[in-house]
């Protein structure tokens, strides 16, 4: 059990992680999720007393880590695959980590089988690559036989097969009653890994709750409904009749609607009565990945633009604009990734408030305090009807509203830029 | 865009609920750790790595074979007054900055890697960490040093024999005493600046420019005095004297006492930044 109370850390101005609360329990995997920079490292180095906390402290089955009489045989943890020096080889790495702790050498050899790296026992580690160190990491941690178990991004670099059985292993460790907090920024591996997540950004908790909770709250049902292309009239009636009827409808790319609020049959029912023909009328869930990057796109930190190449371009003539870049349709409009929560006004999205124990109570009413800032002002103008999407658009903060224009559709400013880009690409031929 | 449910594997799922609060517990007892295992860890660490082989072997390879050389090129009458452990000093004035160097990689060298958070995730005891890093590198340099100062001894004693009417065996110890304890200031200097470069530049100043100083100094009437002081106790005078090189009988052993208490500043910086900062 790992535990954590008002977590703070400051570096100087820059608040890394703020006033963080959790419990991570034995029996489940837990994932620890965030953008790049929200503090996940730094949560997973206090954790491990490499870093001292600004306040708040956390402990380890009711220890700080550095009062553990023996961590790595209470603790394995996997930090970062580079942590190791490269002039030893592997079998003496981990022997030295053995010996540090007490633990016999046969065990060295064990865990080494364990990870698959026998043959490259006595190579030296500076030859291995991402994920052979991924592996030798993992050897390390699992080396003490520890009930709490850390693992920092465990699964870059390893191939599909190391990917698959750094799952099993994980799902097999919690089986056996330990404790596994696995910190990642990928969303689609921590829906096939873990039960529960912990979602930070910006150093503050975002959501503490199951998988299962995260997608009945986050990814509601939405329909998917095509009218013929032909007829854009026909479109406009039906989203009238359907916004009419309490739904709420959401143009996508490619001309069809996106339907929430509403049931498949009392959309076609809605359709049937506005005299409207469906092309297609279909179930869909809002991935994992979505209700997630919803979730986290007001705290991400390091965001990539559109690259324009106009520093390669010659400059425009005066007095000519530069042609205005059309995002697709559907895209950057609030409520693109996903539908909005299900309660709308009060916390940005959901997250159950068990009243099991005071910790949950406390761990909701933090996010919820957190929210209104990045993204109070997106749930409230989320459910916007197809037509006055401008003006919403108008209101949501600048981070969200700019559309994410991708380089390839991205058309280039003018005829010169179009002759840099194909002079550009026959020079890479 | 086309969104899929994920899809979720119930494994693990029905274990929870049989025992949902009750954790692992390994079947091995969990004995609590003390400096012997740090100790034996930091053994195998420095005998693991070519940073260690190839600075005590160029060291060894400085001290017996500049030594070597230098016994066979003296007469019986250049013992006069001298211990046979002479041709030994000529290969540590060189020799010691092997031992600086190896001090400062032993712990720097973590630093560098990123080693050094893994050791502290096995070992959050850092003080004990660090206290078996400077046990195990000073018991090394000291073995190493007696050995092959004691070696030039011996084969000088054989090649001019009953020409020395000094002891040697105690300038054996002193000599090696005072090279150990440089390499285990260049160790703390390391814990402290968690940097290679930065650390053995540190060092080897720490080392040279007392010695190379004094010839400036010394000609300004107001700074004569630091000057004379400099001259006195600078690391290559301290090992000359020890080798009774100026013909003295005091062998050095106040410059000996000035590195150890430099030496103890520094470890005690070490120790004191090792618990209060960050990995």
């Amino acid at each position: 059990m790992i535990e954590a109370v008002g977590l703070t850390k400051r570096y100087g101005a820059k608040t890394a992680v703020d006033d963080l609360s959790f419990r991570v329990r034995p029996g489940t995997v837990t994932g620890f999720l965030g953008p790049n920079g929200s503090g996940k490292s730094t949560t997973m180095r206090m954790i491990l007393g490499l870093d001292r906390p600004t306040a708040g402290h956390v402990t380890i089955g009711g220890y700080p880590y550095r009062k553990l009489p023996n961590a790595p045989r209470q603790v394995g943890a996997l930090l970062d695959a580079k942590a190791v020096h490269g002039g030893r080889s592997a079998r003496n790495h981990l022997l030295c980590l053995a010996q540090l702790s007490g633990i016999p050498e046969r065990r060295v050899d064990e865990v080494l089988g364990v990870v698959g790296l026998k043959d490259v026992a006595r190579k030296r580690s500076k030859g291995f690559s991402l994920g052979m160190g991924q592996r030798l990491g993992i050897a390390a941690a699992l080396l003490g036989d520890p009930q709490v178990l850390l693992f920092d991004e465990p699964v870059n670099g390893l191939d599909p097969e190391g990917i698959l059985w750094v799952r099993n292993l994980m799902k097999l460790l919690a089986s056996e009653g330990r404790t596994v907090f696995v910190s990642s920024h990928l969303m689609s591996e921590m829906a096939l890994t873990a039960e529960h997540l912990i979602v930070i950004g910006r150093g503050r908790l975002l959501a503490d709750m199951s998988v299962k909770d995260f997608i009945s709250h986050n990814s509601a049902d939405f329909a998917r409904v095509r009218v013929p292309a032909i007829e854009p009239q026909q479109r406009e009636k039906l989203t009238a009749a359907l916004t009419g009827a309490g739904g709420q409808v959401l143009p996508e790319a490619g001309g069809s609607l996106r339907v929430t609020g509403l049931s498949l049959p009392r959309i076609s029912d809605l359709a049937h009565e506005a005299d409207v023909r469906l092309w297609e009328l279909s179930p869909h869930q809002a991935s994992l990945e979505e209700a997630y990057m919803r979730m986290t796109q007001g705290v991400v930190d390091y965001r990539s633009t559109a690259d324009r190449r106009s520093g390669l371009q010659e400059p425009l003539p005066p007095g000519m604009q530069p042609l205005p870049v059309v995002p697709p349709a559907g895209q950057g409009q609030p409520g693109w990734y996903a539908p909005p929560p299900p309660q709308r006004g009060g916390t940005p999205f959901a997250m159950p408030r068990p009243a099991d124990d005071g910790y949950g109570q406390d761990g909701g009413g933090r996010a919820g305090r957190t929210g209104p800032a990045g993204y109070g002002a997106q749930g409230s103008v989320a459910p916007q009807a197809y037509g006055v999407q401008a003006p919403g658009a108008g209101r949501l903060e600048p981070s969200a509203a700019a559309p994410p224009a991708p380089p390839a559709s991205a058309p280039p400013a003018g005829a010169p830029a179009h002759d840099t880009t194909e002079r550009d690409s026959e020079d890479r031929r | 865009m086309t969104a899929q449910p994920t899809p979720r594997t119930p494994s693990p799922g029905a274990v929870r609920q049989a025992a949902p609060e009750t954790s692992y517990t390994s079947p091995i007892p969990i004995r609590r750790t003390h400096l012997g295992h740090a100790i034996t860890s930091e053994w195998t660490k420095i005998r693991s790595l070519r940073s260690t082989v190839w600075t005590l072997g160029i060291y060894l390879v400085l001290v017996v074979g500049i030594g070597l050389l230098v016994a066979t090129k003296t007469h019986d009458t250049d013992y006069v007054d001298m211990p046979y452990t002479i041709p030994a000093f000529f290969g540590l004035i060189l020799g010691q900055i092997c031992l600086i160097t190896l001090g400062v990689l032993v712990i720097s060298s973590e630093y560098g890697t990123g080693m050094i958070r893994t050791t502290f995730t096995a070992s959050p005891q850092r003080h004990r960490v660090l206290a078996a890093k400077m046990t195990v590198f000073f018991c090394v340099a000291f073995a190493v040093s007696v050995l092959s100062v004691g070696l030039v001894g011996l084969v000088t004693s054989r090649l001019h024999n009953d020409s020395s009417n000094r002891d040697w065996l105690d300038t054996v110890f002193k000599g090696s005493l005072y090279v150990s304890l440089l390499g285990v200031l260049a160790l703390a200097v390391g814990s402290i600046l968690r940097h290679s470069a930065g650390a053995i530049t540190t060092v080897l100043a720490l080392v040279l420019v007392p010695a190379i100083l004094p010839a400036f100094l010394l000609i300004p009437h107001s700074t004569r005095p630091i000057g004379n002081k400099m001259m006195e106790y600078n690391a290559p005078n301290a090992l000359a004297k020890i080798f009774h090189i100026d013909k003295g009988i005091d062998g050095g052993t106040a410059q000996l006492w000035v590195l150890a208490a430099l030496t103890a500043v520094a470890v005690a910086t070490a120790f004191a930044l090792l618990e209060r900062r960050d990995v």
